[in-house]
């Protein structure tokens, strides 16, 4: 097992979880945990050696997003949604040197970004904006009103979308990586929701400045599709994977308990192997899917196409939808022991956190864009290659 | 080649909403992502390249380079055999 994975299923078995209810209940942001994977340097694994990261790759957060995801869902996703961050500076820096400095000094304290793609006035459509970079002199400002930017009291750092100049259409868009020091955030939101609570992910008024410099080189439309998309929906998936696992284990756990006393497994034993055989697909989805996205890495046509634009897509629709699908056949399996906040085979939690996944990115909006990209598709790809 | 060819797409492009600035002051290389053209509208946009040329665009050629300007649509129907003499 490589190092850091061996570190952040420690940090999610003795930290996330000891912690997870109570982040839950009173919807805080999961501070033991961060202090945790901070202290094991796992915030700044994918930057590059030469920029004094550990050189990890995107299957490496992955791994570590569907351990967090079994012990608190909201250190998960916070590390996932912060890892996204990370590898759209990395990926898309070309030869900035300003980006190639931020990332050093990500590496070197343990910086933690989050992101601003939503406004207010678009919905969930990211790819569009209605703020703009307002340069002048090499420098620029920027105000947007961001309806939810998770953890956004506790980040180092923030990437926010906006049009590219004033003048430009909404979906000419870059995206600005801003440091505390350059921004002010006026909450005008609270997070008060159903599940994902200690996202913490309030509403803002953003106000940013700095440099040029700061602005990612490529446009976002090339930025979105070779990087952000692709890999919000590989590690949101392994970490709703995470989330249905624990659900799982807890479930099995519970029948075997019944299984100890009558001395035979129970009747539920069959619904928990549903559970287990829909679990398999869904890890399946997360593994083929990534393994499809590390091939499409090394070519600039195959990353552009629509062949892959399309299986992350369905990656992501179809995981949320199941995640939901595993944690409803436990409750069946674990009864009232499942649906009892005070169990040790309690789903609450799980079933709340699963729902945001079809909303993170509304799968009716996913699957309306995925339907247009399938007039581009010519044919499936083969089965092994 | 090319002009009738570019002709044709503009007028194409000049009955559709899939720019926000009008068509006829762009450059032949002008950027039609910065004239507005969003993925939604580029899938169109090539539907409507295909129903106007009868022709299916390869895989190849389904790129978004392929749809960020005039000439370069020009030049992907031109791979296709679409030139000023077929058109
Ligand atoms: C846990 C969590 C954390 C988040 N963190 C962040 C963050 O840090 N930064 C950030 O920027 N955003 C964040 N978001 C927001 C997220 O990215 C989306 O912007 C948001 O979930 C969309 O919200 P919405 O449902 O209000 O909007 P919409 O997506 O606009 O959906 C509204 C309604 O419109 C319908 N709809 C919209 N489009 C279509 C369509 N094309 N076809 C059919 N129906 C459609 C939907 O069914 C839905 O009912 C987070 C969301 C969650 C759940």
């Amino acid at each position: 097992m490589k190092p850091w994975l061996a570190a952040a299923r420690a940090v999610g078995a003795e930290v996330a979880s000891r912690h997870a209810d109570d982040v839950d209940q009173r919807a805080r942001f999961p501070a033991e945990a961060f202090a945790a994977l901070k202290k094991e340097k796992l915030l700044g694994i994918i930057v590059p050696k030469s920029e004094g990261g550990a050189g990890a790759g995107v299957a490496d957060v992955v791994a570590i997003c569907h351990e967090l995801g079994q012990r608190c869902a909201a250190t998960a996703m916070i590390y996932a949604m912060h890892q996204i961050q990370v590898a759209c500076i990395v990926r898309h820096a070309g030869g900035s040197a300003w980006l190639k400095g931020f990332l050093k000094r990500l590496a070197s304290d343990q910086l933690l970004l989050a992101s601003a793609t939503s406004e207010a006035g678009i919905g969930g459509d990211v790819r569009s904006s209605i703020c703009a970079v307002e340069q002048q002199n090499g420098r620029f400002e920027l105000v947007k009103e961001a309806t939810v930017i998770s953890y956004g009291a506790e980040a180092d750092g923030i990437l926010v979308t906006a049009r590219r100049t004033p003048e430009s259409p909404a979906s000419d868009q870059v995206i600005v990586v801003v440091p505390k020091t350059g921004y002010e955030l006026n909450q005008e939101s609270e997070w008060d929701t159903l599940g994902m609570r200690g996202t913490c992910s309030n509403g803002y008024k953003l106000r940013a400045r700095g440099e040029m410099a700061q602005v990612v080189p490529v446009s976002y439309a090339d930025v979105s599709a070779m990087t952000m998309l692709p890999v919000s929906h590989l590690v949101w998936s392994a970490l709703w994977l995470g989330i249905a696992t624990d659900a799982v284990t807890r479930s099995r756990a519970c029948v075997r308990a019944q299984a100890r006393k009558k001395g035979g497994a129970p009747a539920s034993a069959a619904r928990l192997a549903e559970a287990s055989s829909q679990l398999q697909l869904m890890k399946a989805n997360v593994v083929g899917s990534l393994r499809q996205y590390e091939a499409a890495l090394g070519s600039e046509d195959a990353i552009a196409a629509p062949a892959l634009a399309v299986a992350m897509n369905n990656l992501k629709t179809g995981t949320s939808q199941m995640a939901v699908q595993v944690i409803n056949q436990c409750l069946l399996v674990c009864g009232l022991a499942g649906y009892r906040n005070d169990s040790p085979y309690s789903l609450g939690r799980n079933l709340r956190d699963a729902h945001s996944a079809a909303l993170m990115v509304n799968n009716d909006r996913i699957l309306a864009n995925t339907g247009n990209l399938l007039m581009a598709l010519r044919e499936d790809p083969g089965l092994l290659e | 080649m090319g002009n009738r060819v570019e002709a044709q797409i503009r007028s194409l492009l000049r009955g559709t909403d899939y720019l926000q600035v009008k068509v006829d002051g762009l450059a032949e290389d002008a950027d039609l992502y910065a004239a507005g053209l969003n993925s939604h509208a580029t899938v169109n946009l090539m539907l409507s390249l295909e129903e106007a040329f009868d022709i299916e665009l390869p895989d190849r050629l389904l790129r978004r380079r392929t749809f960020s300007s005039i000439r370069s649509i020009a030049e992907a129907l031109a791979e296709v055999g679409i030139t000023a003499e077929a058109a």
